[in-house]
């Protein structure tokens, strides 16, 4: 081993990195057995992409969750507030005075609105953000029965083009029984996705704020001598979140076109799950935004590959709580016996991604 | 020297009290407005033998929140961590008892008292479900209860059989409701009797102690002789009889075991209880009459805005405001800047303030 490493001094893996690295490696696991297991329909392209089309208000809401966890907080109304914005997007689009870009300010505002109460909250008057989510979760869904208590169908014309506008991607697809070649079909609410993905990494990663997030996380004492705005920070985290929780619920609602109350139920259970398993970690400080959206990706395929096996929907609900478990399981014993220093994780130059190198030097090294 | 530690004895009471002084004036405060909605607030009426009326029904209705917001300060205190999935938890543990009881053939008061002694073994093994991914493999206590909280209805139903068996037989029908021949209604009864088991075993045992300085720093606690995971692990296990205890007065009480909806969403209402009781929920120093305060207060609350005639559907929103209100006055920022303008007021302090700024303006000048 000694020999092996004598002539190429290899950094430790940060533990975000070797958590993320861990999410990663299980979706692929799980990925493949779902296609060893169906090939026939998870061999398709547009399977893969059904993940994405069906679930984007949830991979979105989970990228914002991912800050305010780094940050070491946790917001619990996310999935209520997503509740709120499609209701309230689907009277405004319904009424005489509606338009797509009034409901998209809309969202936006209603999901800002949340997340200032939520960061002033937390942030200046330091109380425990879980119990402060925990009303926000009540006010969401209070308003949200005070609004409409029935489903609304939204019918402006404009806004169901929007919601039926479809991007072929002509060369990739599969024919069908008849021979017929069905081109594959990615919905908007992907692009937000993949925007917003690479907006939240550049944040996370290069911004004087992201790297405030992770000291803050870390060790809120040092990062105060550090000379960080600590409020300031976790302010602006809670905002974000707001801010994707607004967005989830737009694109909600371009998804399905329709407010109801139960949009967005239990979303941020779900959110806060599949982010565990991405390996954010509930302390704080620990873990690579990307992992957000692997997590949640993993998690839509075990419930995808549970529902394909045609099991009985209760024994997927038990299915679903013994594979979160041994995620669990993993990652703790993963970080147990690192933090004994039983053994090292390191990756040969050569496969690292570049993306990986940078981190090292500003994260903190558990 | 006398004095000073009179004086010392004194504040620390003073201190304590502070703590309850934010639960107990909501509580008055819903009951002012109670009586200023209707004089006949405090009414009660007899009917066959058992009192009835707002009062005994708030002490009727809160009664499992009670009892689990017992059980959730103490696992709050010792693990930094809220537990989410009590009410799946009593759910399962009730259902195993629905399930004794329904098999067992003839239902005498030993086949409930057997049933219920199983439902708590349920809720140990719950208990240490929880209490290892916890304790021993340092998971935070909300991810690791929301596994259960994922899965645990549908172990209940699953137990259960058919969707919703019905319990009815006069024992437990007089567990829910009256015993024919005392006045009041029984769960309030196994309400008190199982706050004052708490109470003895919190005065006898060196479990308070135990549990703050494992909650307050778990590396000091082990430096001083105190293992921290069996601590975590105890508090689990008590929280899985809390459980076992509030499934078995839930399920008595409705009649009938529904798995999908029995104590729905009750851990939100739980951990409120604790953080309105004053709690830190970081962790620490608790204080389990603060939480039962707190759990009442939440059920008054309740009772309180459908006393008022605010819609159903808004409720929820009243109840979220007012949360709000009561966090932002409790919290520490606005205590410290409270504290200190209640200092300034005794000491005369307010008219050296005026005269400081007197002076300043004549500076100016």
């Amino acid at each position: 081993m000694k020999s092996l490493n004598a002539n190429k001094p290899k950094t430790r893996l940060s533990n975000s990195n070797l958590l993320f690295l861990i999410a990663l490696v299980i979706f692929a696991l799980m990925y493949l057995i779902a296609i060893i297991s169906f090939p026939d329909s998870f061999m398709q392209f547009q399977t893969f992409f059904d993940l994405f089309n069906l679930n984007a208000p949830l991979i979105i809401m989970t990228l914002g969750l991912c800050v305010v966890m780094i940050v070491g907080g946790i917001d619990i109304s996310i999935g209520a507030v997503c509740g709120l914005v499609t209701m309230a997007c689907a009277m405004l689009l319904e009424s005489e005075m509606g338009s797509i870009w009034g409901a998209l300010l809309l969202a936006l505002g209603i999901g800002i609105a949340f997340g200032l109460l939520h960061g002033y909250l937390i942030a200046y008057l330091e109380i425990q953000p879980f119990i402060i989510t925990l009303a926000g979760l009540f006010l969401a869904q209070g308003l949200l029965t005070t609004l409409h208590k029935d489903p609304i169908n939204v019918t402006m014309p404009a806004f169901v083009a929007l919601r039926d506008f479809k991007i072929m991607i002509p060369w990739l697809g599969t024919q069908n029984r008849l021979g017929v070649f069905i081109p594959c079909q990615i919905k908007p609410g992907v692009i937000v996705v993949v925007v917003l993905v690479v907006f939240f990494a550049a944040l996370m990663k290069w911004s004087r704020f992201g790297r405030n997030v992770y000291a803050v996380g870390g060790n809120i004492q040092s990062a105060r001598i550090l000379g960080i705005n600590v409020k300031r920070t976790i302010f602006f985290s809670y905002v974000i979140c707001g801010l994707t929780a607004g967005i989830a619920g737009f694109v909600f609602i371009m998804t399905t076109g329709a407010g109801n109350i139960g949009n967005g139920a239990l979303f941020e259970l779900k959110a806060i799950a599949s982010n565990i398993i991405g390996g954010i970690l509930l302390n704080g400080g620990v873990g690579n935004l990307l992992g957000a959206p692997i997590g949640t990706l993993t998690l839509l395929v075990i419930n995808e590959l549970i529902r394909a096996a045609g099991v009985q929907s209760n024994f997927q609900a038990i299915v679903a709580g013994l594979l979160l478990y041994l995620f669990i399981v993993l990652q703790g014993i993963v970080i147990a016996l690192r933090g004994e220093r039983k053994f090292r994780i390191a990756l040969p130059p050569w496969l690292r991604l570049p993306w990986l190198k940078g981190k090292k030097k500003a994260e903190k090294q558990e | 020297m006398q004095r000073s530690e009179i004086h010392s004895g004194l504040k620390a009471y003073l201190s304590r009290l502070s703590n309850l002084f934010l639960p107990l004036s909501v509580l008055v405060l819903l009951i002012v407005i109670n009586l200023i909605k209707g004089a006949d607030y405090f009414s009660f009426t007899m009917v066959k033998g058992a009192i009835y009326g707002n009062i005994p029904n708030i002490l009727f209705g809160a009664s499992e929140l009670v009892i689990l917001s017992i059980g959730m300060t103490l696992v709050i205190a010792a693990s930094q961590g809220p537990d989410i999935a009590i009410g799946a938890a009593a759910t399962i543990t009730s259902a195993v008892f629905v399930w004794f009881v329904l098999n067992a053939g003839e239902v005498t008061l030993l086949t409930i008292v057997a049933a219920f002694l199983i439902s708590c073994v349920a809720g140990l093994v719950i208990g240490v479900f929880n209490g290892s991914l916890v304790s021993i493999l340092r998971v935070q206590p909300v991810i690791a209860t929301l596994i259960l909280f994922m899965g645990g209805r549908s172990i209940a139903f699953m137990i259960d059989g058919k969707l919703s068996p019905i319990l009815a037989n006069d024992i437990s029908n007089q567990i829910g409701t009256v015993i024919p021949g005392v006045p009041i209604q029984t769960p309030i009864i196994l309400t008190v009797v199982f706050i004052a088991i708490v109470a003895v075993v919190l005065k006898t045992t060196n479990l308070r102690l135990y549990v703050e300085s494992v909650g307050i720093n778990p590396d000091a606690a082990r430096l001083n002789g105190i293992n921290p995971k069996k601590i975590i692990f105890l508090t689990f296990l008590i929280m899985g009889i809390c459980c076992a205890v509030a499934g078995f007065i839930a399920v008595n009480k409705a009649g009938r075991h529904d798995s999908v909806n029995l104590l729905k969403f009750i851990m939100m209402d739980a951990i409120l209880a604790v953080a309105i009781g004053g709690n830190n929920l970081s962790g620490g120093k608790f204080s389990i009459t603060g939480s039962i305060i707190g759990a009442y207060t939440i059920e008054i609350l309740n009772r309180t805005l459908l006393r008022l005639e605010i819609e159903t559907e808004t409720i929820k929103a009243f109840k979220a405001v007012f949360i709000i209100i009561l966090m932002v006055v409790g919290s520490p920022v606005v205590r410290v800047f409270a504290g200190k303008v209640i200092n300034r007021i005794r000491t005369g302090g307010f008219r050296s303030v005026l005269k400081r700024s007197a002076t300043k303006s004549v500076k100016e000048e």
